[in-house]
C-alpha cells in the first residue's frame, strides 16, 4: 500500500494516544538502558538471525546475520508494527585491533513510532566483504553504499551502480578508511604527482556517461577505447 | 497551492529555410478583414529535426553549482533526460583525519565541513562526544548552545536564500540578507573571536562565555531582524517572476522524499513533519515554543516557504533563549575533560596531573559508540563516533544531510528544463564541504 501523492506524514502518528511528547534524554546509562521493543519483534520474526543485542548510551544495537540483512530491513520497512521508513545512515567501522571483524552499520528511524535502531552486520577478516544492499528498499542508500564501498571496499550485493563516489574512477590506491591505509595514501607524493600530471583531463566521463549512445561518436578515441575494453573501477 | 500551468504561445515567424540553408524570414501579414493571409507555402526543403540527445556538462566550476559539483546532463532539446552527478572534488578525508585526532582536536574540522553552519556543527559534535563520554552539560551551556544553533540556522538560511535569488536572477534580496548575515557574524566574532571557523565548543562546555553586553546586542538583532524578513517577504513571496521560476519544480511527494532520505526543509516541504528538534529532541528543545513549518507540494517554492518560516521560528527560539539564559558555570566541573584553571594547574598537584594528562594524551571516553543527530539548517546532521577506550575515536562518521539530499537530484531534475536545473539545485541548499568532507 503506497500513500497517495502529497499525503502528509506526521511523526509519532502510530503511537498510542496520550503518549508524552519526546524529551531530551538525560542521565543516560553507559550500558543497560531501555531496549528498543523492535528487538523482540525481530527475534520473533527471524529466528536465529539476531547474534547480539547491545544497549550503549541509550541506543539499541542489533547485530544480525549478514546474509539476512536485506530481508530484515525489508520487514522493518514494510511491517505496520515497525515502520522504519527512514534510513539515516549506512556506514562501516573497522577497529584498530586487526582481529576484530569489520562492522557495517545501518541507522534506521521509525518516524511513526519515534524509534531509533542501529543494525549491524559483522564481516570477519578473511571473508569476502559482502553484505546485501538495501537500495531496493531505500533509494537513499544509493550514495551512502557507494561511499562505503569507496572508503572500505565493502560490496553491497544488489546495488545497481556500485562505483566509486568521492574518489575518482581510476583511483588505484585502495580504500582510504581502512586501517591498513596510511594517512597520507599508499603512493608517495612524487608518484601521486606523477599520476596527476600524466592523467588526461579530458577522459573524466564515467562509464555510465560513455554509454549514452548519441554522445559516443563525439568522444575522444581513448575514451571509446576505455569503454570497449570494459575497464573496471577501483581495485 | 495548486500548480500554475504555464503556457506560452509563440507564433513562429519562420516557415523554414531558403535554398541556401538560411532561415527564411516571412513577415506575418494580416488581411484587412482580420484573417491571416497565407504568405507562402512552407518550402519542402525544411529539414526534419533529428532526435539527437546531447550531453552537457555543468561544473565542477560553475557559478550556479554552489561549489565544485559536476552534473552531466543528457538533454533532449532543453529537457533533461538523465542527470549524472559527480562529487568528490573537495574530498579531504575528514573522517580519516579524525581517527588520528583527539576529540577536542576534531572540533576545528567540523567548522570546515558545512562552513555555513560551523558553530552548529561544533555544537552537534560536542553533543555526540559528550554522549560518548557520559557528560551532562550545564544549564547555561545548554541555552548558549541553543542560541548558537539558531544563529547558525539563520546564517545558513540567509546565505541559501541570497544565493538562490542570485541564481534565479534577483539581486536585491541578496544584499539585504547578506547585511543581516554580517550582523550575525559580528555577534559570533564578539563571542568566540572568529566569524566562519568558530570552533566554539569543547567536550563538556564552550570555548568562551559570552562577553559583557552581548545579550543586549543579540536582543537588538532579534528585534530588528524580522523587519528585514518582512521586506524580503514582500519582495519575493508573491513576486510573479519568483513564483514562476520556482513553483512546480523538482516536486517530491512525501513518500518519495522519505524513501530518498531527504531531511530538513527539503523533507518538510514535501509534507513530512519530521524535525529532529521535535521528534528526537536534544538541548531541551522540547521546552521551547516553536512551530515546524510543513509544505504540501514539495517543490522549490515550498522549500523557500519552509526555510523562510524557519527563519522566523529561529527568532522566536532566540527570544525565549535570551529570556531564560541562566547564570552559572558554562563548563562542566570535571577536570578529566575540561582543563583546570591555569592558576590551579601550577599550584596544585592534582590539577597539574589533570592538565598534563589532558594536554599530552587527551580525554578518554569509555568503550562504546554514539550516534547523535541534530537538526542542522540542511537537515538531519548526525555524528557517529566509536570509541575503543583510547583518546582518539576508532571511527568518526559524519552523516551529511546535503549529501543525501543531493543524491536525489537526478530524480528531481529529470524531465525539467535545463534552466530549471539551476533553480532545483539551488533549492537543495548544498555545501560541498559537507558533501565531500
Amino acid at each position: 500500500m503506497s500513500p497517495s501523492p502529497f499525503t502528509p506524514v506526521t511523526p509519532g502518528s502510530s503511537l498510542p494516544a496520550g503518549t508524552p511528547a519526546p524529551a531530551t534524554p538525560k542521565k543516560i546509562l553507559h550500558r543497560g538502558g531501555e531496549v528498543n521493543p523492535t528487538v523482540e519483534a525481530i527475534r520473533a520474526q527471524f529466528a536465529g538471525a539476531v547474534q547480539r543485542v547491545d544497549v550503549v548510551w541509550g541506543e539499541t544495537t542489533v547485530v544480525v546475520d549478514r546474509a539476512r540483512v536485506g530481508e530484515i530491513v525489508r520487514w522493518l520497512h514494510d511491517d505496520p508494527g515497525q515502520q522504519y521508513t527512514y534510513l539515516s545512515d549506512v556506514t562501516a567501522v573497522e577497529f584498530r585491533d586487526v582481529e576484530q571483524p569489520l562492522e557495517v552499520v545501518w541507522h534506521l528511524r521509525s518516524l511513526a513510532f519515534r524509534r531509533f535502531l542501529r543494525l549491524k552486520a559483522l564481516l570477519p577478516k578473511g571473508t569476502p566483504l559482502e553484505v546485501p544492499s538495501v537500495y531496493p528498499i531505500f533509494k537513499s542508500a544509493d550514495w551512502m553504499e557507494r561511499e562505503c564501498f569507496d572508503m572500505f571496499g565493502i560490496k553491497f550485493v544488489g546495488h545497481p551502480d556500485l562505483r566509486r563516489l568521492l574518489m575518482w574512477e581510476g583511483y588505484r590506491e585502495g580504500f582510504p578508511l581502512r586501517k591498513d591505509f596510511p594517512l597520507r595514501g599508499r603512493f608517495s607524493r612524487a608518484e601521486q604527482l606523477r599520476q596527476a600530471l600524466a592523467a588526461n583531463p579530458e577522459s573524466r566521463y564515467s562509464k555510465e556517461e560513455l554509454t549514452i549512445a548519441d554522445a559516443f561518436e563525439d568522444l575522444p578515441l581513448d575514451m571509446r577505447a576505455r569503454l570497449r575494453s570494459g575497464e573496471k573501477t577501483g581495485e | 497551492m495548486a500548480t500554475i500551468k504555464r503556457t506560452v504561445e509563440v507564433e513562429l515567424s519562420t516557415s523554414g529555410l531558403d535554398a541556401q540553408g538560411r532561415p527564411q524570414r516571412v513577415p506575418l501579414a494580416v488581411a484587412e478583414d482580420g484573417s491571416t493571409v497565407a504568405v507562402a507555402a512552407p518550402p519542402s526543403i525544411e529539414p526534419e529535426l533529428e532526435g539527437e540527445h546531447m550531453l552537457i556538462n555543468i561544473g565542477p566550476q560553475h557559478p550556479a553549482t554552489h561549489g565544485v559539483l559536476r552534473l552531466v546532463l543528457e538533454l533532449d532539446g532543453e529537457t533533461v533526460v538523465r542527470c549524472i552527478p559527480h562529487i568528490g572534488y573537495l574530498h579531504c578525508g575528514f573522517e580519516k583525519i579524525g581517527e588520528y585526532r583527539q576529540y577536542n582536536q576534531i572540533i576545528p574540522w567540523t567548522d570546515r565541513e558545512d562552513y555555513l553552519n560551523s558553530i552548529g556543527n561544533n555544537v552537534a559534535f560536542a553533543l555526540g562526544a559528550e554522549r560518548l563520554f557520559g557528560i551532562e552539560i550545564t544549564e547555561r551551556c545548554t541555552v548558549l548552545r541553543v542560541i548558537a544553533m539558531e544563529l547558525s540556522r539563520i546564517i545558513s538560511h540567509l546565505v541559501w536564500l541570497g544565493t538562490t535569488c542570485i541564481d534565479i536572477g534577483a539581486f536585491t534580496p541578496f544584499l539585504w540578507l547578506f547585511q543581516e548575515r554580517e550582523n550575525v557574524y559580528a555577534l559570533l566574532e564578539r563571542w568566540v573571536g572568529a566569524r566562519l571557523t568558530t570552533s566554539a565548543t569543547r567536550v563538556g562546555g564552550m570555548a568562551a562565555d559570552l562577553p559583557n553586553g552581548w545579550t543586549e546586542q543579540l536582543q537588538t538583532f532579534v528585534s530588528l531582524f524580522p523587519k528585514t524578513l518582512d521586506e524580503v517577504d514582500r519582495m519575493l513571496t508573491r513576486n510573479g517572476i519568483w513564483v514562476g521560476r520556482t513553483i512546480g519544480l523538482g516536486a517530491m511527494t512525501a513518500a518519495e522524499a522519505l524513501n530518498y532520505g531527504l531531511s530538513g526543509p527539503m523533507l518538510r516541504a514535501s509534507g513530512v513533519a519530521y524535525d529532529v528538534r521535535k521528534d528526537f529532541p536534544y538541548l531541551d528543545y522540547e521546552t521551547y515554543d516553536f512551530d515546524v513549518p510543513v509544505g504540501t507540494n514539495g517543490d522549490v517554492y515550498d522549500r523557500f516557504l519552509v526555510r523562510f518560516e524557519e527563519l522566523r521560528q529561529s527568532v522566536r527560539i532566540l527570544e525565549q533563549a535570551l529570556r531564560r539564559l541562566p547564570d552559572g558555570p558554562v563548563n562542566v566541573d570535571d577536570h578529566r575533560v575540561i582543563l583546570p584553571p591555569k592558576s590551579k594547574a601550577t599550584s596544585e598537584m592534582e590539577s597539574m596531573i589533570h592538565h598534563f594528562k589532558q594536554v599530552m594524551e587527551g580525554p578518554r571516553p569509555p568503550i562504546g559508540e554514539s550516534y547523535v543527530a541534530v537538526e542542522s539548517p540542511k537537515g538531519e546532521k548526525g555524528y557517529y563516533m566509536v570509541s575503543d577506550g583510547t583518546s582518539k575515536p576508532v571511527r568518526w562518521r559524519i552523516r551529511p544531510p546535503s549529501f543525501v539530499n543531493l543524491s536525489a537530484i537526478p530524480k528531481m531534475v529529470e524531465g525539467h528544463l535545463l534552466s530549471d536545473v539551476i533553480a532545483i539545485n539551488a533549492s537543495i541548499d548544498i555545501v560541498m564541504g559537507e558533501i565531500d568532507r
